[in-house]
């Protein structure tokens, strides 16, 4: 890949002041609102449960 | 001097039981191993064993054993405790370590092989996990991850082979800067702070806040930022094998590529005597949690002569260095520059705009998946929505895996067709001895009793001793070496019978 192809300007990079992290990414990369859409499908229904159960031993 | 050199990678994995949380997982790990052995070696009629004649974990590279009772249990890897512990057709090592099935891909050697063979442990795992859930009528799932954001951390390990004459003080000193700021670009993304979240947030690496140590024989507690294990599994007088413990488990097959070549290259360097100027970190373990919270790159970390650098300045003298190591080495190989100028072109991204690198880098595409939710939602740091997603990012199952769906999406780039990666869930590297071994495995499963990365050990009845076949050069063994003994070789008895020196070693 081309290094003008990640070249990108920063005209996104105002959207989300109120939280202050770095935005999510530009639309053309990612379209947000269908991509969020669509992880709600997959992503564990209740949370909180799921973190909590998520135990695991120590390893390496 | 190239990115090119032996090298593999070895992953634990985190395994639950979604439905019971106290499931035994050294149990569940077991059932996940086996399932995938029956399966792919349904003729076994025996349980191959690992052989640890050759193992030696609590030898230092600095030249000295810590003493068996001194050790740590977690830290006696040499004993079979009846766990699931099999050689694959690939070449693989796959087993059950510390409550975690664990993947060491084959020997490889070049970064691209080393990320392709590791997707394909990826796919070992997630079929093994359907396998043994079916088998137990029990959901058990897989994550390619690092911790379980409760206080504990389970590891994914590269390892190099290194040119012994090479001072363990030079790798000391040109790796631990390089090591604290690799994450960089290498990192996986975690949300929280301290090893058992003592702080909400977000932070680049899954494994930066479990180091305490700079230098260490240790894995399972004060884990080092330089590993001193030094278990060649080749010519200890030509060889050290460099045992990486620092790094993230990676779903960006590129990211995978690059971690393990710009490392390579690295080494190179180093053996080289190329590397001069010395960035000794004030406090390295401290700077490499620093650096791993700073994702927006706000922080510099503190010099041993009092200077400051960031960590993309660091990041970036090393890859200024290999471009200029590379041009006055007459370096040709494609993979060496391609790797180089990668880097080069990710370190001018994460300085302008990261967000860019959102299709590439793992923390950078978590982030914005995490960023998306917290936008929408208005989420804060600590909703255990953001820890589920940190936790599903790395789930292997390509329905519910989060970086697996954002790659089918085509919103994460990909290396490798699913094509290759099947080839080589059940082919071995050509060019090294795990051709030899998975070999073996594929063409004489009855008769393999044990195989380690060193032997291959052939039983060839009741009334015949085991035969052990040494390799030592992870160089041979190969396909080209071994074509005509393996075509003229159609049993256990013949191979031994052909077999030559030349065969195994190159």
């Amino acid at each position: 890949m081309s290094e003008r192809e990640f070249a990108k300007g920063n005209s996104d990079r105002e959207q989300s002041a109120e939280f202050t992290p770095l935005p999510t990414a530009s639309s053309s990369d990612l379209d947000v609102t269908d991509l969020l859409d669509a992880i709600d499908l997959v992503l564990e229904e209740n949370a909180e449960e799921f973190v909590k159960g998520f135990v695991q031993k120590g390893g390496q | 001097m190239s990115v090119r050199r032996v090298m593999g990678i070895e992953s634990e994995f985190g395994i639950s039981n979604p439905k019971d949380s106290s499931a035994n997982p050294m149990l569940l790990s077991s059932q996940v191993v086996n399932a995938y052995g029956n399966e792919v070696m349904p003729n076994r009629i025996r349980r191959m064993r690992w052989d640890y004649d050759v193992e030696s974990p609590l030898r230092d590279a600095r030249g000295f054993d810590m003493s068996r009772a001194d050790a740590d249990p977690s830290q006696l890897t040499d004993d079979d405790y009846g766990l699931a512990n099999l050689v694959l057709p690939n070449g693989a090592r796959y087993y059950v370590d510390h409550a975690h099935p664990e993947y060491a891909s084959p020997e490889v050697t070049n970064p691209y092989d080393a990320a392709l063979w590791d997707t394909a442990g990826d796919r070992i795992i997630e079929r093994s996990a359907r396998l043994a859930s079916t088998l137990t009528g029990e959901l058990i799932t897989v994550y390619k991850n690092n911790t379980d954001g409760k206080g504990v951390s389970y590891g994914t390990h590269e390892n190099y082979q290194v040119l012994r004459e090479v001072p363990f003080n030079d790798l000391v000193k040109y790796l631990t800067p390089f090591f604290v700021t690799r994450c960089v670009f290498a990192g996986a993304g975690r949300v929280g702070l301290g090893q058992d979240i003592i702080e909400p947030g977000f932070q680049i690496s899954q494994r930066a806040d479990f180091f305490e140590a700079e230098v260490g024989l240790e894995t399972t507690l004060r884990r080092p930022i330089i590993n001193t294990r030094d278990e060649p599994h080749a010519d200890p007088d030509q060889f050290r094998r460099l045992h990486v413990i620092i790094g993230d488990a990676n779903m960006s097959q590129k990211i995978n590529y690059l971690k393990m070549g710009t490392t390579a290259i690295v080494l190179s360097m180093i053996e080289a005597g190329y590397l001069k100027v010395d960035f000794e970190l004030y406090d390295a373990v401290t700077s490499m949690h620093l650096v791993s919270h700073d994702y927006k790159f706000e922080t510099k970390q503190r010099l041993r002569d009092g200077s400051e650098m960031s960590a993309l300045e660091i990041q970036k003298h090393y890859q200024e260095s290999a471009v200029r190591f590379l041009a006055e080495t007459g370096e040709t190989d494609p993979m060496s520059h391609d790797v180089v100028q990668q880097w080069g072109r990710i370190l001018n991204s994460l300085e302008n705009d990261p967000m860019s690198l959102v299709n590439e880098v793992d923390w950078i595409t978590k982030l914005s998946v995490l960023n998306g939710y917290r936008n929408r939602d208005q989420l804060l740091w600590n909703d255990s929505r953001l820890a589920a997603i940190d936790i599903q990012f790395a789930d292997l199952r390509p329905d519910k895996g989060l970086a697996r769906v954002l790659q089918q999406k085509g919103k994460m780039d990909l290396l490798f067709t699913e094509e290759q990666v099947a080839q080589a869930v059940s082919h071995p590297p050509e060019d090294t001895r795990a051709y030899f071994r998975g070999t073996c495995v594929a063409k004489f499963i009855d008769q393999v009793a044990a195989a380690s990365w060193d032997s291959v050990i052939l039983d060839l009845g009741p009334d015949v001793p085991l035969k052990r076949i040494s390799t030592p050069d992870a160089l041979g063994g190969t396909a080209r070496a071994t074509a005509e003994l393996f075509a003229t070789s159609s049993a256990a008895a013949d191979l031994l019978a052909n077999l030559k020196q030349e065969h195994v070693l190159s």
